[in-house]
C-alpha cells in the first residue's frame, strides 16, 4: 500500500516536472534548468516504476538499459548538422517502443483470456501509430542522411494506394475489436502499419522534412498517450500529450511558413512534375562577383543581413559565417541573421548551427522582424538559401511556392548570393533573385567562398 | 490493476480528462517557446515522451512469457536510448546559445 503511494507520488512529481521543464525551455536563459527538471522527472518516473511489486525480474531490464545507454551516448554527440537525422531516429525508437509494448500487452492478455473490445481498440490504435511512426521515421532519417534518395518518389495513384493500406489496417482492427481473440489479424495490422509508414514518407522531399519531422514527433506522442490508456497510467498520458501537442504546434508553424496545409504536405508531393511548363525563364544575364569584391561591399556598408539556408549546413559553413560576422562587427557594422522558419531540415535548425558557431542569439532575427528592415540593409548575403528568398512567392501566381512568406532579400540595396551553381533549388523553381539588377552571384562551395571573403577582409584591415 | 477490464466508463472518462487537460497545458506552454529553441524543444520533448520507459519496464519485468519479456526489453532499450541521447543533446545544444557579451 505504501509502496503504491510512493509510485503514485513519484508519477505526480514527474508529470509536474515535465510541465516545468517545457515552461523553462521558453527562454534561452532558463532553458538548461528545463533539461534538469526533465531529467529529475524521468528519474522519479523510473524509480516509481522499478519499485512496483509487479516487477519480478530486473535482469532483462538492466541489460536493455545498459545497451540503451551505450547507444544513446554516441547518438547525443552527432555533429549538429546531423541533428535532424538523430531526431528522426529517436522518433523511430519512440514509435517502436509503443508498438512493442502494445504487441506484448496483446499477447499477455490473449494468454490470460482477458481481452475485450475496448482493450483491443486501444491496442490497435497504439500499434498502428507506433509502427507507422517507426518505419516512417526511419525513412525520414534515411532521406536526411541521404542513404535514400531525397527527391520525392511518386507514382500514379499513390494516395489511393496509401489510403487503401490504412483502410485495410483499420478494417482489420475493427475485425479484431469485434472478435478480440482472432489473433491472426494482429500480425496483419502490424505489417500494414509498417508498410504504411514507409509509403507515407516516400513521396516527401527534403524541404518538407521540417513539417514531417514535427508530425512524426506528434505521432510518437500520441502513441505514448495510447500506451497510457492501455496501462492505466496517467503519467504516460500527460507526457505523451505534451509531446503530441509540441509536435502538432511545430508542424502548424512549419506549414504556415510554407503557406501550405497538412494534407498538401502529406499528399501533395512538392516539386512534382508538371509545374515548370509556364515560366521558362528568359535567359537573363547573371552578374557574378569575386570574393574580394564582396569583401569590399560588405565592409563598406553599415548594416548587413545574412540569410542562411540548408546549403550552409551541407557545406558546414557556419564557422566561416562566424568569421565574417566577427570581421564586420569589429568594424562597427551591424550584422543580422535573417532566419526563415523552414530554413534547414527541422524547426529551428539554423539557430542551433549558428549558436554552435558562437554567434550570439540576439543577432538572430525572425523573418517577420527582419523584413521591414530589409530596405535599410546595405548588403544582404544569402548563404545556401534558395526557395525562402525567392521573390516568385510574392509575384508569380503560377509558381508552386506562390503565397509562401519569404525573407525579402531582394529589397536590400545589394544582394550577394553564394551558390554552387545556377541549378534550381529543391522545389525546382527558377529564382528571379539571382538575375535581379541588384544581385551579385558568387559561384562555388559556400565554405570556400566564405573563407576567401573572410581572408580578403582580414587583409584589408591591415 | 485490471485496466478497462469491464469497461469502467467513469475511469475511462477520468483518463480522457487527464488527456484533455494535459493537451491544453501542452499547447499553452509550447506556444511560448521561442522559435530560437525549436530544435532543442523537439529533442527535449523526445526525451520526455520516452516516458514509454514506464510501460516498457513493466512489460519486461513482470515476465509473463518469454516473447512479451523480449519485446518489453527491446522497448526498454529504445526508451533508454531516447532518454539518454535526448537529454544529453538538448543540454549540449542549449549550452551553445549565448547572448552578446556586454561591451566592456
Amino acid at each position: 500500500m505504501i509502496l503504491e503511494s510512493i509510485t503514485h507520488l513519484s508519477y505526480l512529481l514527474a508529470a509536474a516536472l515535465f510541465v516545468f521543464s517545457l515552461r523553462w525551455l521558453n527562454r534561452p536563459d532558463t532553458a538548461r534548468r528545463g533539461v534538469l527538471a526533465g531529467v529529475v522527472g524521468m528519474c522519479a518516473a523510473i524509480f516509481g516504476t522499478i519499485i512496483t511489486p509487479e516487477i519480478v525480474n530486473y535482469h532483462w531490464i538492466a541489460i536493455a538499459a545498459v545497451a540503451g545507454i551505450l547507444v544513446g551516448i554516441p547518438l547525443s554527440r552527432v555533429p549538429l548538422t546531423a541533428v535532424p537525422q538523430r531526431t528522426a531516429i529517436s522518433h523511430a525508437f519512440g514509435g517502436l517502443a509503443a508498438g512493442l509494448v502494445g504487441t506484448a500487452k496483446y499477447i499477455i492478455w490473449l494468454d490470460e483470456g482477458t481481452l475485450n473490445g475496448v482493450r483491443v481498440a486501444v491496442i490497435s490504435l497504439e500499434i498502428i501509430l507506433g509502427y507507422l511512426t517507426f518505419t516512417g521515421s526511419l525513412m525520414a532519417a534515411g532521406k536526411l542522411q541521404e542513404v535514400i534518395p531525397t527527391r520525392p518518389i511518386t507514382y500514379p495513384g499513390q494516395n489511393v494506394v496509401n489510403f487503401i493500406l490504412l483502410g485495410i489496417a483499420i478494417a482489420a482492427s475493427v475485425g479484431l475489436v469485434m472478435n478480440p481473440t482472432a489473433w491472426q489479424l494482429f500480425p496483419v495490422i502490424i505489417v500494414l502499419a509498417l508498410i504504411f509508414g514507409v509509403m507515407l514518407i516516400i513521396p516527401i522531399g527534403g524541404a518538407d522534412m521540417p513539417t514531417v519531422i514535427a508530425l512524426l514527433n506528434s505521432y510518437a506522442g500520441l502513441a505514448a498517450v495510447a500506451m497510457g490508456f492501455l496501462l492505466d497510467n496517467q503519467l504516460l498520458i500527460t507526457a505523451g500529450a505534451l509531446d503530441g501537442a509540441s509536435g502538432f504546434i511545430l508542424a502548424v508553424i512549419m506549414c504556415k511558413a510554407m503557406n501550405r496545409s497538412f494534407t498538401n504536405v502529406l499528399f501533395g508531393a512538392f516539386g512534382q512534375a508538371p509545374k515548370q511548363s509556364a515560366v521558362v525563364a528568359e535567359a537573363k544575364p547573371v552578374k557574378s562577383a569575386q570574393a574580394f569584391e564582396v569583401a569590399d561591399f560588405l565592409t563598406h556598408g553599415s548594416k548587413v543581413a545574412i540569410v542562411p539556408g540548408y546549403g550552409m549546413a551541407v557545406a558546414q559553413a557556419q564557422h566561416r559565417v562566424r568569421e565574417i560576422y566577427d570581421q564586420l562587427t569589429q568594424r562597427g557594422i551591424e550584422v543580422y541573421f535573417a532566419i526563415h522558419p523552414v530554413a534547414g531540415r527541422m524547426p529551428g535548425h539554423m539557430n542551433v548551427l549558428l549558436a554552435e558557431a558562437e554567434i550570439p542569439y540576439d543577432s538572430l532575427v525572425e523573418m517577420d522582424d527582419i523584413n521591414p528592415e530589409m530596405p535599410q540593409m546595405d548588403v544582404c548575403l544569402v548563404v545556401g538559401a534558395n526557395d525562402v528568398v525567392n521573390p516568385a512567392a510574392r509575384s508569380v501566381e503560377s509558381s508552386p511556392i506562390y503565397g509562401m512568406p519569404i525573407i525579402e532579400a531582394d529589397k536590400a540595396k545589394l544582394v550577394v548570393a553564394i551558390k554552387r551553381s545556377m541549378n534550381t533549388g529543391f522545389a525546382g523553381i527558377d529564382n528571379a533573385l539571382y538575375t535581379a539588377d541588384n544581385t551579385l552571384m558568387v559561384f562555388g562551395d559556400a565554405k570556400k567562398v566564405l573563407d576567401e571573403i573572410a581572408s580578403a577582409m582580414r587583409e584589408s584591415s591591415h | 490493476m485490471e485496466s478497462m477490464g469491464n469497461v469502467d466508463l467513469d475511469h475511462l472518462f477520468a483518463m480522457l480528462f487527464v488527456l484533455m487537460l494535459s493537451t491544453f497545458v501542452g499547447f499553452q506552454v509550447i506556444q511560448n517557446v521561442s522559435r530560437l529553441l525549436h530544435t532543442p524543444l523537439m529533442s527535449l520533448t523526445n526525451a520526455i515522451s520516452a516516458i514509454a520507459i514506464v510501460g516498457s519496464i513493466i512489460i519486461a519485468g513482470e515476465q509473463k512469457d518469454t516473447l512479451s519479456t523480449v519485446l518489453g526489453s527491446v522497448a526498454v532499450f529504445a526508451s533508454v536510448t531516447n532518454i539518454v541521447s535526448g537529454f544529453l543533446i538538448t543540454d549540449r545544444m542549449l549550452k551553445m546559445f549565448k547572448q552578446k557579451e556586454p561591451k566592456a
